[in-house]
């Protein structure tokens, strides 16, 4: 690394600061252009056509009659692709538009361009395609026992991973186990899929999509379309939110086979319905598990099997099951552990990255977990937790060692702390009621239930994953006044990077003008917008470009630049991660852990089965808060996910249909679901971070879901074992 | 190629080309197909007249503003949009929302599901706020329409607009102009006496970012602004 002589400066719009977002003014007049904003003269529209079934050989596809269709200037089909008709994160199984077979419902089969979204949408009822149906899986646990047919070769396991701590036959004087299962939850994105292609001269293609990971994307669609990488150029679009539900491909190699197939620029929208087709959820889970405990509550061994669905195509599902395998005992010292982790192929729905990505799977069942071992113990739930909370130093089930804070103590500590909502008391606010306004037993019977959680999230790519972002920072006098800016492939999505990036610039370089220039792939990969890891990788590269232009700078100040302009390009990684072993699952696999700690008050109608949480407050390190504000507004949408997670949201499939492709049946919390809250920021330095900072995005998800269900359990009594909790699970009926 | 280019593409055509096989009846049973469906013999039935409203469905009948368009013909209906006259040829079953973003080219607001679950795309209507994808535009035939991009004035935003920069009442954005007109009329209605009441009265806006306590926290303080100068 660099070193300068000169300091970083504080000033009031650098980092500690909350500067307005760059962004900000466009976004509140309605300028701001999401990528399903855009226009081009002359532009079609593309569809897709998708499989009404979960598993089924194709048999013929008949597109004449929709070609004859006038408007309708392309209708392709696989035999149309023409690179490899496969893509993927990490595996390349999933056929861009399918051939024989199709594993979804909803997998993409054909497409078309026309000349209006509802000539392209008639054109697709004239296709004609012949299926034989064949029989699903829809089971994760018993794909991997190797029950139904193999849908990939290679069998239906997409991932086990297995870690070995310690005495795999230890045993203790207080056992609890306990079978979990966590529901398919959506990103729900509100700005559904979308992009414009544009052909160009070259032969190639511009493509504007609202996506985590422009390099990923483009390297994905030049091997479909079988081009150059210079051939197909990416711009991010405005991101209407993503969560996870962009890093895998939508629209992206379609629009822009169409756009290549008619010389004209094709603009693809999803629609809602088709939006939770078209894109990966959350993993739903059964998870099996056994603590062992002294009587004193302290662990002597956890045993865990977990099945995590990954539906018809890998997208993520392999890291996925990394985590949720590598943190399945959660923020707790374990001496002896033994996990079992895997992720099946199905005919459900595919599932890849939501915020949490396997640790929010593992976190509901480990703290219901601890919530029984205390009651087992006789025991007060946060006392359990601080018995065995892991801190600096403490050995992982991978055999890591954790060499920076892990406050998960005193994020318990300061949960509990923190003062109780006031006691319903008197004719109670209808609006306060479970249900609201519209609950019809007026409150005779609500009960009040308290509940915690604490949680554990492995920050940045992991398993020895070559983890970096490139940055080009140049520094120039424009105007009699030093400027500087930035350029990146580092996709805003709404979390506020390009606010943190000019933070960043301002601080190291001292100048107030700092120009964040549009993401796209003319620069190198910045890595994906997920894993909480862009202030850590992307600010850290722009810290370090910066660091460069100091000691370029010399004794100058930016000001007396004259004609020069200072110009770095750094290509930044974190210290390097390890793969785990195959038989043990031991390793240095990750290079930072994020906690954060809930405290959840609710009101539960216990006649109704309504749940209202009055109250959900949180505590987080998150090692140096770079701008607090954005730092808030990330715990306050994360906990909020949790919540829906807890209480509301689930796609519900059948035979590997959804039931609920929509937001009148597949809910998300509305600002009357979601209490205020109190927050607690620690800023424990890590010391291999740059600033010492910690990824924030995700831990807040992970406690809140189980934070939420304990404190219904101590409302009803109810065992409550599946998430979310419905209302016949809390009434019994 | 921009976003805030006027739509022209296909500003004067029908929004659905004629197709001699399939009418209307052929697309997928959407709540535009109910409508369609409704009138006699794959034609429908809308008002006509200046400033008809949704009330003229129900008395359509016996009212003389009410005129019977063909499948796949398009009438003309006149809006103030944004204290502008805009004009757009359209076919009945084309809501005001895909009016506004496709036709005039006005993307602020948006498309987050449109069937009315979302709140994304609300607009004002002669000053209310309606959801503008559960609402077809020759039913507001000169109405005065504000959507987000009339709110400001030149480089002034409005308070409301302001108040959401100030509390970081956004992440994304996507819901942002929704959120915004929504907060404009809920303010205008009185609704801001607690935290409470404005939550019951900003529910129909979904946040998927979940700035939900900012966005009370900006409702609020617009809302406080604007008593400050009127007294
Ligand atoms: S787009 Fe109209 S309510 Fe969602
Ligand atoms: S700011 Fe993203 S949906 Fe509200």
């Amino acid at each position: 690394m660099t070193t300068s002589t000169k300091s970083t400066v504080t000033r009031t719009d650098g980092i500690g600061a909350s500067p307005r977002r760059p962004d900000g003014t466009a976004k509140v007049r309605g300028e701001f252009a999401y990528s399903s904003d855009l226009w081009h003269e002359d532009m079609l529209w593309g569809a897709t056509l998708r499989s009404p079934h979960p598993y089924a050989r194709i048999t013929g596809i008949d597109i004449a009659r929709a070609l004859a269709l006038p408007g309708v200037y392309a209708v392709l089909t696989h035999a149309d692709v023409p690179g490899v008709n496969r893509y993927g994160l990490e595996h390349a199984d999933q056929p861009v538009l399918a051939e024989d077979v199709v594993r979804y419902r909803g997998e993409p089969v054909v497409v078309v361009a026309a000349d209006h979204p509802e000539t392209a949408r008639r054109a697709l009822e004239r296709v004609e395609v012949g299926y034989e149906v064949l029989d699903p899986v829809t089971d994760a646990e018993s794909a991997v026992a190797g029950q139904g047919a193999e849908l990939h070769p290679g069998g239906n396991v997409v991932r086990h991973v297995p870690i070995r701590r310690g005495d795999p036959d230890a045993a203790a004087e207080v056992v609890v186990t306990g079978r979990y299962e966590v529901g398919m939850q959506d990103q729900a994105f509100l700005g559904p899929e979308s992009g414009l292609a544009v052909p160009a001269e070259d032969g190639g293609v511009d493509l504007y999509v609202a996506t985590q990971w422009l390099h990923v994307d483009q390297r994905q669609i030049v091997a479909a379309l079988d081009l150059p990488e210079d051939k197909v150029r990416l711009t991010l679009g405005g991101v209407g939110g993503a969560f996870g539900g962009r890093e895998d491909l939508s629209i992206q190699v379609h629009a822009c086979l169409l756009a290549l197939h008619t010389g004209r620029p094709v603009k693809m929208v999803y629609n809602r319905e088709e939006s939770f087709y078209g894109h990966v959820h959350r993993h739903p889970a059964v998870l099996y598990y056994e603590h062992g405990a002294d009587r004193d509550g302290t662990l002597r061994y956890v045993r865990a099997r977990i099945y995590l669905d990954g539906g018809a195509y890998a997208s993520s599902t392999g890291a996925v099951v990394g985590n949720a395998a590598t943190l399945g005992v959660g923020p707790y010292d374990v001496p002896n552990v033994s996990v079992d982790c895997w992720g099946a192929y199905t005919n459900n729905p595919p599932c890849g990255a939501m915020r949490g990505f396997g640790a929010v799977q593992a976190a509901f069942a480990y703290e219901s977990q601890m919530d029984r071992l205390a009651a087992a113990c006789g025991l007060d739930p946060v006392e359990v937790r601080i018995r065995n909370a892991m801190a600096q130093g403490t050995v992982m089930p991978t055999g890591q060692v954790v060499d920076s804070p892990a406050p998960v103590e005193e994020l318990l500590r300061r949960v509990r702390a923190k003062p109780l909502p006031p006691e319903p008391s008197g004719e109670p606010d209808l609006r306060t009621l479970p249900g609201g306004v519209s609950n019809t037993t007026h409150g005779e019977g609500v009960v009040r239930g308290v509940g915690y959680a604490v949680g554990i999230k492995n920050i940045c790519f992991s398993e020895g994953f070559d983890d970096y972002a490139t940055v080009r920072v140049r520094l120039q006098v424009v105007g009699g006044e030093p400027a500087a800016t930035v350029h990146t492939a580092a996709c805003e999505v709404g979390q506020g990077l390009v606010t943190v990036l000019q933070q960043i610039v301002r601080s190291e370089l001292g100048v107030e003008r700092v120009t964040v220039e549009p993401s796209d792939t003319t620069i190198g990969s910045a890595g994906s917008t997920s894993a909480s890891r862009q202030t850590y990788v992307t600010g850290g590269a722009v810290r370090e470009a910066c660091l460069r232009i100091r000691d370029a700078l010399g004794a100058l100040s930016p000001a007396e630049l004259g004609d020069k302009v200072l110009d770095e390009t750094v290509e930044w990684r974190h210290r390097p991660t390890e793969e785990l072993h195959p038989e043990t699952g031991q390793g240095n696999a990750h290079v930072q852990y994020g906690f954060a700690a809930h405290r959840a008050v609710v009101d539960v109608d216990t006649e109704l089965g309504l749940v209202k949480v009055v109250a959900l407050d949180c505590a987080q390190d998150v090692g140096k808060a770079i701008n607090p504000q954005a730092v808030l507004g990330q715990i306050q949408g994360g906990s909020a996910q949790g919540l829906g997670l807890a209480v509301m949201e689930e796609i519900k499939t059948e035979g590997g249909v959804i039931r609920n492709p929509s937001f009148t049946d597949y809910l998300i919390p509305t600002v009357l679901d979601m209490p205020p809250m109190s927050i607690d920021v620690l800023e424990l330095a890590d010391p291999h971070a740059p600033y010492g900072l910690r990824g924030v995005g995700e831990p807040p998800t992970i406690s809140s879901t189980p934070a939420v269900v304990a404190a219904i359990r101590a409302a009803t009594g109810r065992a409550l074992t599946r998430v979310p909790v419905r209302p016949e699970h809390i009434t019994g009926t | 190629m921009r976003s805030d280019e006027p739509m022209g593409g296909f500003a004067d055509d029908a929004l659905v080309p004629a197709d001699g096989e399939h009418g209307a009846e052929a697309f997928m049973p959407t709540r535009r197909t109910v409508l369609v469906s409704a009138g006699a013999a794959a034609a429908v039935t809308v008002a006509a007249g200046k400033g008809a409203g949704g009330a003229a469905w129900a008395s359509a009948a016996g009212d003389t503003r009410v005129r019977t368009v063909g499948a796949g013909e398009s009438v003309e209906v006149a809006l103030s949009v944004n204290g502008q006259r805009r004009t757009v040829t359209v076919e009945p079953r084309v809501t005001l929302l895909d009016a506004l973003r496709e036709r005039l080219g006005l993307t602020g607001t948006k498309k987050g599901c449109d069937r009315g679950e979302c709140g994304a795309c609300t607009v004002l209507v002669g000053g209310e706020r309606i959801k503008s994808c559960l609402t077809l535009a020759v039913m507001r035939q000169g109405a005065e329409v504000t959507t987000v991009e009339g709110l400001a004035s030149g480089d002034e935003l409005h308070p409301v607009q302001e108040a959401f920069i100030r509390h970081d009442a956004f992440q994304c954005g996507g819901c942002t102009p929704g959120q915004i007109m929504s907060a404009v009329a809920c303010i205008d209605e009185g609704h801001t006496g607690s935290d409470a009441e404005i939550r019951e009265w900003m529910s129909g806006n979904l946040c998927r970012c979940a700035a939900y306590q900012n966005i009370v926290a900006a409702v609020q303080d617009a809302a406080d602004a604007g008593k400050k100068v009127r007294r």
